[in-house]
């Protein structure tokens, strides 16, 4: 005993001389810190971040660890997130277009957010009152479109979506209309198990972190990760393997993939059977009303060939033996199985590697290698979970294991971006569910609240009337023409034309055609179009020049074609400069908001997650959260949800509104700590808890429940997932979420196009050809339309772009350190194919489209798709914009690809001329479909073109400085003794350091 | 000890984290701020302590992408601390960490011209030369939690690219890793034995495919008529 006390005395003396020897000064003015945890908004990734704020400024922004989504990491733009904060392009008060001043001048007066607020009630009160339709509401960085979309309902307009439209409807439409989730926010590859990763196109921040994270993962696994991109930056600099496909083309590579599968023998029956509509018997009549339908019986169920029975039955029952492979008669009609037909189009030779090779430029041998590779991964390399609780099957069948086919993909923009990414994307997840790789250990796994029914059923509203909210949402899921939004003459009723012939899926609306489309007025005109953080006038648009010029149109009496534009943006953007009325936001450390599972999900695979955000800075600045300005505006509009019947307020401000405001009984936005009757603390469902804010501040910001262990798999057909999420309220029902390989939407619309269908039909030639053209219920590989409208020769090149990891989904080209990373951009090609051209690195070209030319400095680089050009996309600013100064490299040796690409199709001289330049099934944005020809630029032709006048400083707006020092506190230097300095011989002498005598013996 | 970090090629995927996490927790740190010129205007610059250099090697198309992020190295050799006029550059015994005294620089540059690596940047504001700390006012602040005691870029990494630690002591995770990894130094015949250890990329595993090749179709087609399988 004695002994121990001198020993414990002894270390303790030692400790504490050793932290004497080494003591270091105190750096932090720790009694003017304090550290609050919230949520990044740098992109859309949504990480916890811990702020230490230090005398209202930012000292230091930490990922926070326990957080679900980035777990304690933080990439470069949430680290960079102080010079957001302090950026000189915040603005400082609401302002309005200078009376007498054009639009688009840059002339404004500042006046206070009581008159803003006044300005723009009385407004939307008149078109409220008269014609809900003459209002566009459309948001761009949003990650709050439950609310928006709550808003725009209430209001009682159609016009409403988000920014979906232009970045990656067919991503969330080609998982949703197949198998009831999607990529990232609705899904991810389970990268604690996954042995092998394909990443289809370009896709570097969709996540930001979890990719990264998941990628690392992979490797110390020793998992394989194949890169399927034109270019190699990104991530595709640590794939095992690069897939330099030519852009736009993966539909072949994915399906070709499929033929070798077929060829091969090597896909997942059991799982086709069981979790797939792959047995489900069709109509086969081709030309006929029904054709391509599925057999149904009197109750609709579909039906498949049962082996046993030797007979058609019902298709969802359990325990019977359907046929996989079956051609026969059911009721005196011609039928086939589903997987008949895929065997039958995809071993078709059009499919070979060798022949996909030549249109997508990658090796057939290698394309026949990489699925086989995954099939051996799939079936040789198999996971097997064992449930010792076991897990319950949609039929009430009890199992002890989840098998797993551990090959996962990942795929966004690069796909997404093209106008045949929906059939490309349902390709991508052919190949996923022949592999057996769907919510599987290993696999691709759903994230809660998905999987859901597919699809979802929510069906777009269609109809709107004064003073009176929509019957239900503005978007939702059509699964037939029935469902179009249109009028009695089949026009478009939405502004943007979603749910038309145009584009029949269109579950996000179309943001990008909106200012054309108001602007001619086709199919009408509106009153006022208002925008959230949406940089319309600049690179958020195609065609940006023609843009510009169409917000400062008038009619022949002076008034602008677009009458009022409102604006709420934190910084000044290119599109401020074009606002009648600008709103000034909080930047996202100065507000309360919601992440919330009704609108964009924060959540992991094997758990459910949602979040908030606090303000940790005061802001100083005359601004408005825009989700407090909506609140206030409804509550000044009556709007039936957000007032009670005498009319008065029925919530504070918008913190009140979220901890009360039921969608539901017992949802609501925030599903963590709500209330059970007993008045404890419940998650998921439950009465609104006045404390509900203070329990997710407590709790780091976010809430996180971990999923039973027998809910993390095969969550389409686990009855006790089903059951779990029923009562969260994610799925209306506990039936099996059959995955559909078999599209029979698709199938409706393209009969409609054929003139066979029971049902809305369109009138117009094109429409009929659209329809019958690039609808069909399996996928297939189709050219991208400008492709087929232009002379290929003519523009050799194909043109994508991205953004850097360091800027992708930010707002931040402003930012003084993100900017060092990357102030201009480049147009970058393959280095022997531009010496072929005799183009020279860095030398300055122009780089011509069907709709018009632009002139770039190139670079060459080795890693480059040889028929592909490329650039970062929104590094190039209009002068004057976002604080920077006349002389920034963004305005003047950056440019915008977006001045090549046209909103609508090229022209041809036929109906299409006046159609969207979009995925002809969702409206989704077609960026990538560009081609060009590049030839160099004349001696002395330097510096970017076109270029634009400097928007004007603003009247009260804050000024850029020429130096830069940032610190929250002066620096506590370390110093250095004299003595050591005096006695301290060379760094080469023996005596300082072991290592070097070592070397030298 | 001989404190350093630990760099994994084979995940950094390029993405800057480390550097901005520097830069801001460092622009308040002990040697800061680290000033930034023209912030908004031409040619933005600034001082930064970690940089990550992209480089292609190879021809189209067997090229390949190398990030490469480099900061200050804490050499054994640390000839910058050697022609220091002013005895501001010093290598501290206790932890090998390579620092500058801000109060005795006099920004001569001659320890930037003999460094090797690049590590050292001038303030001109402050005429004071700065780098890399290693975050020594983080790795020892028995404030932090024991976790967050490591320098910033390391904690941020979202690919989880760079490890901390003590070279002397053969356990640590980061003697491990080089070991397992076979990790190197970057120019070691310039003899200025830098702590700072790469991990080269790892080699891809090959994934067989002989045993997933089918017989023929019609064998198949004959497999599909006759496979049952319950629902």
């Amino acid at each position: 005993m004695a002994e121990d006390v001198q020993l414990y005395q002894f270390i303790t003396i030692f400790a504490y001389s050793e932290v004497r020897m080494s003591a270091l000064p105190e750096f932090e003015r720790r009694e003017r810190q304090q550290v609050k945890a919230t949520t990044c908004y740098m992109c859309a990734c949504r990480c916890g971040i811990k702020v230490t704020v230090e005398d209202n400024k930012v000292r230091y922004i930490q990922g926070n660890r326990d957080h679900p989504v980035n777990k304690g990491v933080l990439c470069a733009k949430g680290n960079a997130g102080i010079m957001k904060q302090n950026s000189p392009a915040r603005l400082n008060s609401p302002l309005m277009r200078k009376p007498g001043t054009g639009r688009g001048e840059g002339e404004f007066v500042a006046i206070s957010m009581a008159e803003a607020l006044d300005i723009l009630e009385a407004r939307l009160r008149r078109i409220r009152e008269t014609d809900p339709l003459k209002l566009a509401y459309f948001t761009g960085r949003d990650q709050m479109q439950a609310l928006t979309g709550f808003w725009a309902g209430q209001f009682g307009t159609l016009n409403w979506a988000a920014h979906g439209g232009f970045c990656s409807v067919n991503m969330a439409a080609g998982g949703l209309y197949t198998m009831g989730h999607a990529f990232w926010e609705f899904g991810d590859p389970d990268w604690e198990r996954t042995k092998y990763f394909m990443m289809w196109g370009v896709a570097d921040d969709h996540a930001s972190n979890p990719i990264k994270i998941g990628l690392e993962k992979l490797k110390r696994n020793g998992g394989k990760f194949v890169g399927v991109n034109p270019a190699r930056t990104g991530y595709q600099a640590i794939a095992d393997e690069w897939v330099g496909i030519r852009p736009g083309t993966d539909a072949m590579l994915a399906l070709s993939m499929l033929h070798v599968l077929l060829k091969h023998d090597q896909f997942d029956w059991e799982f086709l059977i069981r979790y797939t509509n792959a047995p489900y018997l069709v109509v086969h009549t081709p030309g006929e009303k029904g054709h391509g339908l599925l057999v149904r019986d009197a109750e609709g169920h579909p039906l498949v060939w049962d082996m046993e029975q030797g007979a058609p039955v019902n298709g969802r029952l359990a325990d019977i033996t359907p046929a996989l492979f079956h051609e026969g008669e059911v009721g005196g009609r011609p039928v086939r199985s589903v997987m008949a037909l895929i065997a039958e189009e995809y071993l078709d030779e059009q499919y070979a590697p060798e022949n996909a090779g030549r249109i997508c430029g990658v090796p057939a041998a290698q394309i026949e290698r990489l699925a086989l590779e995954m099939a051996h991964v799939a079936f040789r390399e198999s996971i097997v979970i064992e449930v010792p609780e076991g897990w319950t099957d949609w039929a009430g069948r009890k199992h002890y294991q989840f098998v797993g086919r551990p090959v996962s993909m990942h795929a966004m923009r690069g796909i997404s971006a093209h106008s045949n990414g929906f059939q490309t994307c349902r390709a991508i997840h052919f190949l996923q569910i022949m592999l057996g790789s769907i919510d599987v250990p290993g696999g691709h796994l759903a994230k809660p609240p998905y999987p859901k029914h597919i699809p979802p059923a929510l069906k777009p509203v269609k109809d709107c009337a004064p003073n009176t909210p929509l019957k239900g949402p503005p978007l939702g899921f059509p699964t037939g023409p029935e469902d179009l939004v249109l009028d009695e003459n089949g026009r478009p009723r939405r502004i943007d034309k979603a749910y038309s012939w145009d584009a029949p899926l269109s579950n996000h609306g179309l943001m990008h055609m909106v200012i054309t489309n108001a602007v001619k007025g086709d199919p009408y005109r509106i009153d006022t179009l208002m925008m959230f953080m949406a940089n319309m006038a600049w690179n958020s648009t195609m065609n940006t020049a023609q843009i510009q010029d169409m917000l400062r149109e008038q009619d022949e009496d002076g008034e602008y074609k677009i009458p009022f534009i409102v604006i709420s943006d934190a910084y000044h953007s290119e599109m401020v400069n074009f606002a009648d009325l600008v709103i000034p936001d909080t930047t996202y450390l100065e507000r309360f908001d919601t992440i919330s599972m009704l609108d964009r999900p924060i959540s992991e695979p094997h758990a459910a997650c949602d979040s908030i955000r606090q303000p940790v800075i005061n802001p100083e600045r005359e601004v408005l959260s825009w989700q407090e300005v909506q609140l206030e505006l409804g509550m000044r509009l009556g709007f039936p949800a957000l007032t009670n019947k005498d009319g008065s307020r029925r919530y504070k401000d918008y913190k009140d509104f979220i901890i009360n405001w039921e969608k539901e009984p017992g949802i609501g936005f925030l599903s963590g700590w709500r209330l059970d009757e007993n008045g404890n603390e419940v998650h998921l469902r439950g009465r609104p808890n006045p404390q509900q804010w203070e329990r997710y501040i407590e709790h780091g910001a976010f809430f996180e429940m971990e999923l039973p262990e027998n809910t993390r798999y095969y969550r389409h057909a686990n009855r006790d997932y089903l059951a779990f999420a029923r009562q969260a309220g994610w799925v209306g029902s506990t039936d099996q979420i059959v995955i559909e390989l078999y599209s029979e939407t698709q199938q409706r619309f393209k009969l409609a196009g054929q003139g066979l269908y029971d049902g809305p039909m369109p009138t117009e030639a094109h429409h009929k050809q659209r329809l019958s053209t690039y609808f069909n219920p399996l996928p297939f590989y189709y050219k991208p339309l400008e492709q087929g409208r232009v002379d290929e020769e003519a523009y050799p090149f194909y043109a994508v772009n991205q953004r850097p990891m360091f800027m992708y989904h930010s707002w931040d080209s402003q930012n003084a350190w993100l900017r060092q990373l990357c102030a201009q951009n480049f147009l970058y090609m393959n280095r022997a194919r531009g010496e072929e051209l005799g183009i020279q690195d860095q030398s300055w070209c122009w780089v011509e489209s069907h709709n018009g030319r632009i002139r770039v400095q190139v670079k060459l680089m080795e890693g480059c798709q040889p028929d592909t050009v490329w650039t970062w996309n929104a590094i190039g600013k209009q002068k004057g914009s976002w604080g920077l100064s006349g002389d920034a490299n963004e305005s003047n040796h950056g440019f915008l690809m977006n001045h090549l690409i046209s909103e609508l199709l090229p022209k041809r001289g036929d109906a299409e001329d006046a159609v969207t330049n979009s995925d002809p099934i969702t409206g989704q944005a077609a960026w990538y479909d560009l081609k060009v020809k590049i030839y160099p630029a004349a001696a002395g032709e330097t510096g970017t073109w076109p270029t634009f006048p400097a928007i004007k400083p603003l009247p009260n707006g804050n000024r850029s400085p020429g130096v830069l020092r940032y610190q929250t506190h002066r620096a506590v230097h370390l110093k250095r003794s004299l003595e050591d300095i005096l006695t301290r011989g060379s760094v080469h002498d023996a005596n300082q350091g072991a290592v070097a005598e070592e070397d030298e013996a | 000890m001989k404190l350093g970090l630990v760099i994994d090629l084979d995940v950094c995927v390029g993405c800057h984290a480390c550097a901005v996490s520097c830069k801001q927790w460092n622009t308040s740190g002990t040697t800061g701020p680290l000033t930034d010129y023209h912030p908004y205007g031409e040619d933005p610059s600034g001082v930064w302590f970690n940089r990550i250099r992209h480089y292609e090697v190879g021809d189209y198309p067997n090229n390949k992408t190398i990030n490469f992020p480099m900061s200050c190295m804490h050499c054994e050799q640390a000839d910058c601390v050697d022609v220091c006029p002013t005895g501001a550059s010093y290598k501290r015994a206790e932890d090998g960490v390579v620092l500058i005294d801000q109060d005795k620089c006099m920004g001569c540059n001659y320890c930037s011209w003999a460094c090797p690596y690049g590590a050292r940047e001038l303030d001109r504001e402050s005429g004071t030369m700065k780098k890399c700390t290693l975050c020594i006012d983080r790795i020892y602040d028995e404030r932090l939690d024991p976790v967050d005691r490591q320098p910033s870029c390391v904690i941020t990494c979202p690919a989880h690219a760079r490890h901390f630690g003590d070279f002397d002591d053969p356990d640590s995770p980061v003697s491990r890793l080089v070991r397992e990894r076979a990790g190197y130094q970057l120019m070691p015949e310039l003899g200025y034995h830098p702590a700072n250890q790469y991990l080269p990329p790892r080699l891809t595993r090959p994934v067989p495919v002989e045993d997933v090749k089918g017989k023929s179709l019609i064998h198949s087609v004959r497999d599909w008529v006759n496979k049952a399988v319950v629902r």
